[in-house]
């Protein structure tokens, strides 16, 4: 097991008093499952995202990343973690506007320490970024940087890779582009895979959907 | 460098090469130099010399109080000359300074002064006896009976000294040769003081009494340009014999000795060069420096087989010209005790 | 991963040239200015103490003759037989340098102790023995019979020499006094009984020279205060800048996993890198400041005091290094709140690029309560504080507290136009500027307190002025002053001028010793134009009367004030009579207390000491000058015309003040970066508050228009809150910092046409900072702004 949520809960303060985000969810993923995670929007679908990636803490229950539960974990082991074993890949690119495609896609590898050229090669070729290796990330469309931040999060090799609404920002040609490259590369690695979106042409092309409804899973 | 010591240096020449003693000028440059079979005039010599260079009136020695303690005492007029002769006034060539010390087991006491001859401050006039430097004194009706006075910052003595036996004189007949080369210097000594009077220490006033040794040396060019420093030992044996001997070190490693063997009755007998052995045994690490404390001295003319332990290791003079000087304890074929003077240990 | 980490971060500045720039420029210029201070002040320092250590003074105690200025040899022989170590000293002067005879065998260490600049002593010669050494600069002006062996560690105008040689240039074999060495053995004479006409005297705290010279570096010191405070707001800003960029990056890289110390640690090396850069760079930046404005400095003190400063700067640990522990320790300062910011910051907070500047209402909030604070608290010093550090403090208060409280007082400023405006263009103009407001309000804080330490520092130079111009009427009330040598041309001159029916006012002047004090007794001829020109602090009546009648003295403030005479005490002072006190005259700028009494007393009591400086009112100077060539045979170097000599005067004392003007205008030139620095910053971050009024049809030139008016309109605020806060620190200099330096008052005036230009000035500062992203705007390509709208990022 890659992913093992266990009846998580996370509730947040608002103004009209608190709102139950996640109530009790559990999901789990095996290495090489892709997972869909839908449901509309503030469904908690992202709480349960930065949940599984370390990014915030549950209020109750337990997450376990490749046998590490998360929730007891102090900051620098979560980090730890997050640099290892998990790679993200999110609506927003992420980027190091500061660093070039190249260094960019160099960079998590290098921060984890799996850095394989050959697969490099092969990421940069796979998503088409070989003309853009030393243009800026501000100087790219939103598809051509959401490539790179993909080629990021595989470059690194994760045991978990995780995904929210990645095209989310794109047109829906360059979205349906991204996405067949992004599902083809990622089903050639032995990562779990969990992605978020609102799309449910999107979730059907993952083998597994579960949707999120009231803080509650339910899904095949 | 600072102005005052760049004229420091005009007056005292030797402080720049910051050895000591060592770096006396070999040169005469005019001044009067020692010659062989000296004729001494007492009590007109006792007095300075100031056609001569360098010269000194030197008083060490070794006291007890009542307990037992044992003490050391020193107390030198140095004078040296820019030019020969003297006048009134501040133009006088004549500068004098002089080191006073006491040393007891645990501490050492050392203090200078410095002054311009030509205007009364120092000197030394010979009937009746009288060496000064400023309230420092060393005086009396005659050569045989002194008082000696000295004060610091923190310690002061008054001593009276009563000659015992006879003056005695070094080399030949007080032609007291310095080196291989030739350089030498008019040395002669009062071995047999006996000494008494109060240190005034920190602690408080103590009433000691014991044996004195007052060297009387002068010269113009003691030194080769080669010999950086010398050690010095006067002992008096508790056999009633005592020895003055002195190694000058070169800067090759060798060394140039020198004695004398002095009986209870003051009959002397020379030593030339290699006749005298002292060989250092251990060293002791103060004011920064490797300083040997414990020696084997061997003149085996006459027996001596001895080693010479300074009572307190730590008797550096850290003065404007530093050096090791200190009472000394002497065990091996002959016991008794002493004084021990190192310079040139950088 | 920490050098990733470092890398990443660093790959920043790379991509942003302008703000390393403005990092190590900011910290570089802060640095160069506090050290410019330094070194000069360190330098100043540093040749007092020098010449302190020669003379002597201030250092030991010393035996002085309690009559008379002569010590016999045996005196001094008679002490060190008693015990007493003490060193002669004679004192002897040759024109402008005062030489001093030592006997090296006896001197204390610390005598004549300047840094060893030359090896051991193998060049020394008897020759050097019978000459003296002087500093190179003073060799030219040293003219004896002596050989002269030229050393920089003697103090410059000083020449030092052995006791004979001396004793044999003065033509006199005494001795002037004697130092008390530190050190004195257990027992000693009494020095009544062994030297009963010498008299023992302190070590005083203050050497007279320094008296006067300390209120000089007072205010340079006050100025390096300032400079420090303008460089820390810079660094501040810049500095949050940086990390407000990067708070993005800073997400990016933690969600990448590095953990949170990682990043702190990484960052604060990074800066630790800059500041030593922009330290070191400020360091050589403000020894190139220092050597050009030294010479100046130099010949100010020179002028003013007669302490002369070596021209030669030397590299001294205590300024590089404070200059580097500023850049250091002020980067660390501005650092640490982004740096808890930093750690703080959640890892899922909207990775949108927040406008760095817009600080929160809290921080406003804790700002203005600070800069009340701080206000209430020059407040409380103004009304209780006594002394220099009072008056600092005080300084420090009402400085930070002013600048911390601009912004609101800007923020009401701006409503209240806003408020007021007619067309929309206007409302738009005033809406943005207040928006803009909290992102510029570190950059104008900093022109605030630079603008206000110009108008403060201008107030009091010119009061100073005027005050001495006024004490310069009056004591150069003449209009020919003519110098003499010798007695016989005195009475000669006296008489020729009194045929030429002139008013003659001559001048004899000796010096005598008032509580182991130097003090000058003059004696004058009290006539029409004393009475005229003369402004008294207080006065008998009739006093000049009864000064003519020699029944009376008029003390200088100086003295008045060191030993509590005024006018009612009584004068007891070796060789005149005890004598009322009639008057106390105002006498700026004069280290030395003077004691003025009628000329017939003068003779009297000083028989051989004629007079030898002459004035005569005259309305031909010139016509009486070339007479008195040609009838007296007088040298025409001996005569001043007054106009002249008063023009020297203010010279000299001008060229005190330039080295604090030129440094003015420097801390001017560093806030005019710091805005230059953050306009440029907001230039980006308010292109979607532009793109709008331009696609609504503004051209990019009126918006450039706009954008530098109101560069100038801040600045017009920036002024008018920095005028009042500038007097408020005059009014510190002159009535505080002052008193507790020079001893005395002085009378603040205001200088309109002054403040004008500076308005101007500051104006300008702001035009120019505003001139580069102003054109940057005009250029900017149509594409740039449409950008705005089709990507909003």
């Amino acid at each position: 097991m890659v992913l093992d949520i266990r009846s998580v809960r996370k509730t947040f303060q608002d103004p009209s008093g608190p709102v139950d985000v996640l109530r009790d969810v559990s999901l789990s993923l095996t290495a090489g499952e892709a997972v869909a995670l839908t449901g509309e929007s503030g469904s908690g679908k992202s709480t349960l995202m930065h949940i599984a990636a370390g990014l915030d803490q549950a209020d109750a229950g337990q997450v376990f990343v490749q046998g590490t539960d998360l929730t007891t974990l102090p900051e620098r082991a979560l980090a730890d973690v997050r640099r290892t074993q998990i790679a993200l890949v999110f609506q927003q690119f992420n980027l190091i506007p500061s660093l070039d495609v190249a260094a960019n896609i160099r960079f998590q590898a290098a921060l984890a320490g799996r850095t394989d050229p050959d697969y490099q090669a092969h990421l940069v070729s796979a998503l088409g970024l070989g003309g853009q290796l030393h243009k800026y990330p501000e100087n790219l469309s939103g598809g051509q940087q959401q490539r790179v931040a993909i080629a990021r999060a595989l470059a690194a090799k994760p045991a978990l890779l995780l995904a929210d609404e990645p095209t989310g920002n794109l047109d829906e040609a360059t979205a349906q582009a991204v996405m067949d490259e992004m599902l083809a590369l990622v089903a050639q690695t032995d990562a779990a895979f969990l992605m978020v979106t609102h799309s449910p042409a999107m979730a059907q092309r993952l083998g597994r959907q579960v949707h999120l409804r009231s803080g509650v899973v339910s899904g095949s | 460098m600072n102005v005052k010591l760049c004229l420091l240096l005009i007056f005292l020449p030797w402080a720049a090469v910051a050895q000591g003693f060592s770096g006396l000028g070999s040169q005469a440059d005019g001044f009067a130099v020692p010659a062989p079979n000296p004729q001494f005039d007492f009590p007109a010599d006792h007095a300075a010399h100031p056609d001569y260079r360098i010269e000194w009136w030197y008083l060490t020695a070794n006291l007890q109080d009542a307990a037992g303690q044992a003490y050391g005492l020193q107390w030198t007029l140095f004078r040296t000359a820019l030019a020969p002769g003297d006048e009134v006034g501040w133009g006088s060539p004549q500068v004098w300074f002089a080191h006073a010390a006491v040393t007891t087991p645990h501490r050492h006491f050392a203090t200078e002064r410095f002054a311009r001859g030509g205007i009364g401050q120092a000197g030394v006039q010979a009937a009746p006896f009288r060496a000064w430097i400023d309230e420092w004194s060393l005086a009396g009706p005659n050569f045989d009976h002194l008082t000696v006075q000295a004060q610091g910052p923190d310690f002061a003595y008054d001593m009276q000294l009563t000659a015992q036996g006879p003056l005695v004189f070094h080399g030949q007949q007080g032609f007291s040769v310095k080196s291989a080369q030739g350089q030498a210097s008019y040395y002669y000594s009062q071995p047999f003081f006996d000494i008494a009077g109060q240190l005034v220490l920190p602690d408080g006033p103590v009433q000691v009494t014991g044996q004195a040794w007052l060297d009387r040396e002068w010269s113009s060019q003691p030194l080769a340009d080669s010999q950086t420093g010398w050690d010095w030992f006067s002992l008096a044996f508790d056999s009633g014999d005592k020895m003055m001997g002195f190694q000058l070190r070169d800067t090759r490693g060798g060394t140039f000795s020198s004695a004398t063997w002095i009986t209870a009755d003051g009959t002397t007998t020379p030593f030339v060069d290699g006749a005298f052995v002292a060989d250092p045994l251990d060293s002791h690490t103060v004011a920064g420096r490797d300083v040997p404390v414990r020696w084997r001295v061997q003149l085996p003319a006459k027996g001596v087989d001895v080693t010479v332990q300074a009572l307190n290791p730590d008797a550096w003079m850290d003065l404007s010209i530093p050096y090791w000087e200190g009472p000394v304890l002497v065990d091996g074929s002959h016991t008794g005790q002493g004084y021990l003077e190192m310079t040139g240990y950088d | 991963m920490m050098g990733m980490c470092l890398r990443a971060l660093m790959s920043h500045w790379r991509r942003n040239g302008a703000q390393v720039l403005a990092l190590v420029a900011g910290l570089a210029m802060a640095t160069a200015l506090w050290c410019g201070v330094q070194a000069i002040n360190a330098e100043a320092r540093a040749s007092y103490d020098a010449a302190a250590g020669v003379l002597g003074e201030g250092q030991f105690d010393q035996l002085v003759p309690r009559d008379g200025d002569r010590i016999a040899l045996a005196d001094y022989v008679a002490l060190r037989r008693a015990g007493w170590q003490v060193s002669p000293m004679v004192d002897h002067r040759e024109g402008s340098v005062r030489i001093i005879g030592i006997d090296p065998l006896t001197a204390p260490p610390g005598l004549g102790g300047v840094l060893a600049l030359s090896g051991p002593g193998q060049g020394v010669t008897a020759r050097a023995r019978a000459g003296v050494f002087v500093h190179p600069r003073t060799r030219d002006s040293l003219q004896v019979q002596l050989p002269v062996t030229a050393d920089p560690a003697v103090p410059p105008g000083i020449a030092i020499g052995d006791i004979q040689a001396v004793q044999r240039l003065a033509g006199d074999d005494h001795l002037s006094r004697l130092i008390v060495l530190p050190t004195q053995p257990l027992r000693q004479g009494e020095l009544q009984k062994v030297a009963p006409t010498l008299l023992l005297l302190k070590a005083r705290q203050t050497a007279d020279i320094a008296q006067l010279t300390d209120s000089f570096h007072l205010n340079l010191t006050a100025f390096g205060l300032l400079s420090f405070v303008v460089g820390l707001f810079i660094v501040h800003s810049t500095i949050g800048l940086a990390f407000e960029q990067r708070r993005s990056m800073v997400r990016t890289l933690r969600s990448l996993g590095v953990p949170l110390a990682t990043v702190l640690g990484a960052m604060a090396a990074e800066m630790a890198a800059f500041a030593l850069v922009g330290g070191g760079l400020g360091v050589a930046l403000g020894y190139l400041i220092a050597a050009a404005l030294l010479p100046d400095v130099a010949a100010t003190l020179d002028g003013l005091y007669g302490a002369q400063v070596s021209g030669a700067l030397q590299i001294r640990p205590q300024w590089w290094a404070s200059g580097l522990a500023l850049a250091v320790g002020g980067t660390a300062v501005a650092m640490a709140g982004h740096m808890i910011q930093t750690a703080r910051m959640p890892l899922l907070a909207s990775a949108r690029p927040r406008a760095w500047v817009m600080a929160s209402a809290r921080q406003a909030q804790v700002r203005v309560g600070l800069g009340l604070a701080l206000m209430a608290a020059a407040g409380l010093l103004a009304a209780r504080g006594q002394g220099l550090m009072a008056g600092f403090a005080l300084l420090g208060c009402m400085l930070v507290g002013g600048a911390l409280l601009f912004p609101i007082l800007a923020g009401w400023g701006v409503a209240w136009a806003s408020a007021r405006s007619k067309s929309a263009m206007a409302a738009w103009f005033w809406a943005d500027t207040r928006q803009q407001l909290p992102g510029l309000s570190l950059a104008l804080m900093a022109l605030l307190l630079a603008v206000s330490a110009n108008v403060g520092v201008a107030t009091m130079v010119s009061s100073f002025r005027v005050t001495f111009v006024d004490f310069l009427d009056q004591r150069l009330a003449a209009d020919l002053y003519v110098q003499v040598d010798t007695a016989q041309q005195s009475a000669a001159l006296d008489q020729y001028l009194q045929t030429r029916g002139a008013e003659v006012l001559p001048l004899a002047r000796t010096e005598a010793s008032l509580a182991g004090q130097r003090v000058e007794v003059w004696g004058i001829r009290v006539g029409q134009t004393y009475r005229d020109n003369w402004v008294f602090l207080d006065a008998t009546d009739r006093a000049w009367d009864t000064v003519q009648a020699g029944q009376g003295v008029i003390l200088n403030e100086q003295l008045a004030r060191r030993q509590n005479l005024w006018v009612g005490s009584t004068l007891r002072l070796t060789g005149l009579p005890t004598l009322p006190v009639l008057a106390v005259v105002g006498d700026y700028g004069n280290p030395n207390g003077q004691v003025i009494v009628g000329e017939g007393l003068f003779h009297s009591a000083f028989p051989n000491t004629p007079a030898l400086q002459f004035g005569a009112r005259t309305a031909t100077p010139s016509a009486l000058a070339a007479d008195l060539i040609r009838d007296l045979g007088i040298d025409e170097n001996a005569m001043v015309d007054q106009a002249a000599l008063k023009g020297l005067s203010l010279d000299i004392f001008e060229r005190t003040f330039l080295v604090t003007g030129a440094l003015n205008v420097l801390t001017l030139g560093v806030a005019g970066f710091a805005m230059l620095m953050s306009l440029l910053t907001l230039a980006d971050l308010r292109l979607p508050q532009l793109a709008p009024v331009w696609a609504m049809g503004q051209t990019r030139r009126c918006l450039g228009g706009l954008e530098l008016g109101r560069a100038l309109v801040l600045a017009v605020a920036v002024f008018l809150c920095a005028l009042p806060l500038g007097l408020g620190l005059a009014w510190v200099l002159l009535s505080v910092v002052n008193v507790a330096a020079f001893g005395w008052k002085l009378p603040m005036f205001l200088f309109w046409d002054e403040y004008a230009r500076l308005a101007l000035y500051t104006v300008l500062a702001a035009a120019l900072a505003a001139l580069w992203p102003v054109r940057r705007l005009m250029s900017l390509p149509p594409a740039t702004l449409v950008k705005v709208f089709s990507n909003e990022r």
